[in-house]
């Protein structure tokens, strides 16, 4: 199963890639639809694994990342949660996923108290134009989430 | 005549503008000097912030080997170049804006490159260290990163005068299956769009720079090779006669303009 | 494979201030989906897996890497300042091999 995913994702990339957009980007319409299915699926699965299966909320999150990246080998991203990180209310962590790279999985970064702010910066790899996702884990349990599109002129080899 | 239809019209495919980030009133400071603009102002200002931070600058990794490489002793000489040159700060400070130089020693123009090496091999009685390998990008690095903000200023007059007609011939002539020059992309079309890149005017005052594309700093002769191959052009070797004129013509093509070593570029 | 890292972290702070701490470490992150230009073969993975960051002992941040951080990887983040003491910061290979740095901080 997966690897049939696999392989679905990768035509479609590589047809695009030699396509350059366009024409033949339209014809392969059908295909597109299919190998989102397939990303989403391995997003969600990545998802999963890092926080499990609980609800999630839109918001307290800033994903900082630039509209149009130069170069997908280095874009560089920042992430900060609204919290008073305290020892009773802090976030514990967040997981950032990039829903079209290869994996999805880019980053996990863990706080503590003693962190002051969550928010840590640094740089990723982008396989192409695509959702970057962060999801946090607060010290009650509860989910944010966010998400922010970047497009990437010239894709980096992912990861 | 056809053969510069079909190289601009279908593999090179160049359009105007779109993604082009600058206007011709736009105020790039000391990253311009009158109509020579570094390759900083063609830069998205993601990459442009990466070389701007001294620590965040990937590049600084290499400025920071080659510190520590200037003081290690090496060879059978005993001597590191701390021992002969002292404090770089001081006395490398002229070298990243002025070099290549004609060397009257050895009677021919030489790069930084090849000075260290020369340093390496007569005075040090060290091996020699290949062109982009970590130890000499790290060097050359430390060594130009002295000049940091110098405006460039080479000799061209004297006996460097035939290197740099050579260098200057080289920079027009058409090449490869492309049959396309240097100055085809980088003169006449700097601002323009190539593929996914926006062209600038090729200077070589960041080098070594840091291409996200490579992951990694690169020399300038290692550019040189990679702007032939695009026009499907054979390229000369890394430290050969041709690309040592081609460097002397490019750094004056850039003169005024700041030495900005390392450089991140896209 | 990686050399020295770099981190940057002031020396002295007020307590109670959040200070900033940047780390950069030389490290190609090879993916593992590399092929190699002259033979065709698939280049193993090798990456930076982990990165922490201790202050007295207690750690204080972390930051698990997959190969989509970039090479040379780079890490900025925060930590408020309520004593004096050390840092020290470790990454670690996939191949199990480490490396370390540490940093001082007086709190006046
Ligand atoms: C035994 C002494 C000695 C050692 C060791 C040595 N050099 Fe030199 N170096 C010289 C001399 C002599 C010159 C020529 C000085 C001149 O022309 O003014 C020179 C010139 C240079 C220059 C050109 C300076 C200029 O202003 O044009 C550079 C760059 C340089 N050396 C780099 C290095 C590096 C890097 C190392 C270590 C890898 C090194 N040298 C080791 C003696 C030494
Ligand atoms: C087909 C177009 C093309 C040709 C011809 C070409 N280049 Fe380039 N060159 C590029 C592109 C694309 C880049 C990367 C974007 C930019 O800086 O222009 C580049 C970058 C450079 C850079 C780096 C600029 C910087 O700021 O880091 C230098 C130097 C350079 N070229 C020199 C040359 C030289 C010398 C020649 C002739 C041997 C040449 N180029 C021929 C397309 C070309």
């Amino acid at each position: 199963m997966s690897k049939i995913t696999d392989k679905t994702t990768m035509s479609r990339r590589t047809a695009l890639e030699l396509a350059g957009g366009g024409v033949i980007a339209a014809l392969l319409t059908g295909t597109l639809a299919g190998a989102a299915r397939a990303d989403a699926a391995l997003l969600s699965d990545a998802i999963k694994k890092a926080v499990g299966d609980s609800a999630m909320t839109e918001g307290r999150i800033t994903l900082d990342l630039p509209e149009i990246a130069e170069n997908g080998n280095t874009v560089p991203v920042s992430v900060a949660v609204d919290s008073p990180m305290t020892e009773a209310d802090h976030v514990k962590a967040v997981h950032l996923f990039a829903e079209k790279n290869p994996a999805a999985d880019v980053a996990s970064v863990y706080f503590t108290p003693a962190s002051g702010v969550a928010k840590a910066s640094f740089r990723m790899r982008l396989a192409g134009t695509q959702n970057v996702v962060a999801v946090a884990e607060m010290s009650d349990g509860s989910l944010f989430t966010a998400k922010k599109l970047v497009k990437v002129t010239i894709g980096g080899c992912g990861g | 005549m056809k053969g510069e239809i079909t190289a601009l019209a279908t593999i090179v495919a160049l359009t105007t503008g779109a993604g082009a980030i600058a206007f011709a009133a736009d105020d790039w400071g000391k990253f311009q000097v009158e109509d020579r603009r570094s390759g900083y102002t063609y830069a998205t200002a993601e990459t442009q912030a990466m070389q701007d931070d001294e620590f965040a600058n990937p590049a600084m990794l290499w400025v920071e080997h080659g510190e520590e490489a200037w003081n290690k002793v090496d060879g059978e000489a005993g001597k590191s170049c701390n021992s002969c040159h002292g404090n770089a700060a001081e006395t490398m400070k002229t070298v990243g804006s002025t070099y290549p130089v004609f060397a009257k020693d050895i009677g021919k123009l030489e790069n930084v490159e090849d000075r260290i090496n020369r340093c390496r091999t007569d005075n040090m009685k060290a091996k020699a260290w290949k062109y982009d390998s970590q130890n000499m990008l790290g060097m050359v690095s430390y060594v130009k990163r002295q000049s940091l903000g110098q405006p460039m200023s080479v000799k061209i007059d004297g006996e460097a005068a035939p290197w740099f007609e050579k260098g200057k011939a080289f920079y027009t002539q058409r090449r490869g299956q492309l049959d396309m020059a240097c100055s085809h992309c980088h003169v006449d079309n700097a601002g323009n769009m190539i593929r996914a890149n926006t062209l600038s005017q090729g200077q070589g005052n960041g080098f070594p720079t840091y291409r996200l594309k490579w992951q990694k700093p690169g020399s300038l002769h290692r550019r040189f090779r990679g702007c032939n191959k695009q026009v499907r052009a054979r390229p000369f070797k890394t430290g050969s006669d041709e690309y040592l004129a081609l460097e002397l013509y490019v750094m004056w093509r850039g003169r005024g303009l700041p030495v900005e070593t390392p450089a991140v570029r896209n | 494979m990686a050399s020295k890292p770099r981190v940057r972290v002031p020396k002295t702070a007020k307590k109670g201030e959040i200070i900033t701490i940047k780390s950069l470490i030389s490290h190609k992150m090879e993916t593992g989906r590399r092929k190699d230009s002259k033979t065709g073969e698939l280049i193993p993975r090798q990456i930076i897996n982990k990165f922490v960051c201790n202050f007295n002992g207690k750690q204080v941040f972390a930051s698990d890497w997959h190969p989509a951080v970039s090479a040379n990887p780079f890490m900025a983040f925060n930590f408020k300042a309520e004593e004096s003491g050390e840092f020290e910061f470790v990454w670690t290979d996939d191949d199990g091999s480490t490396y370390s740095k540490k940093a001082s901080l007086t709190v006046n």
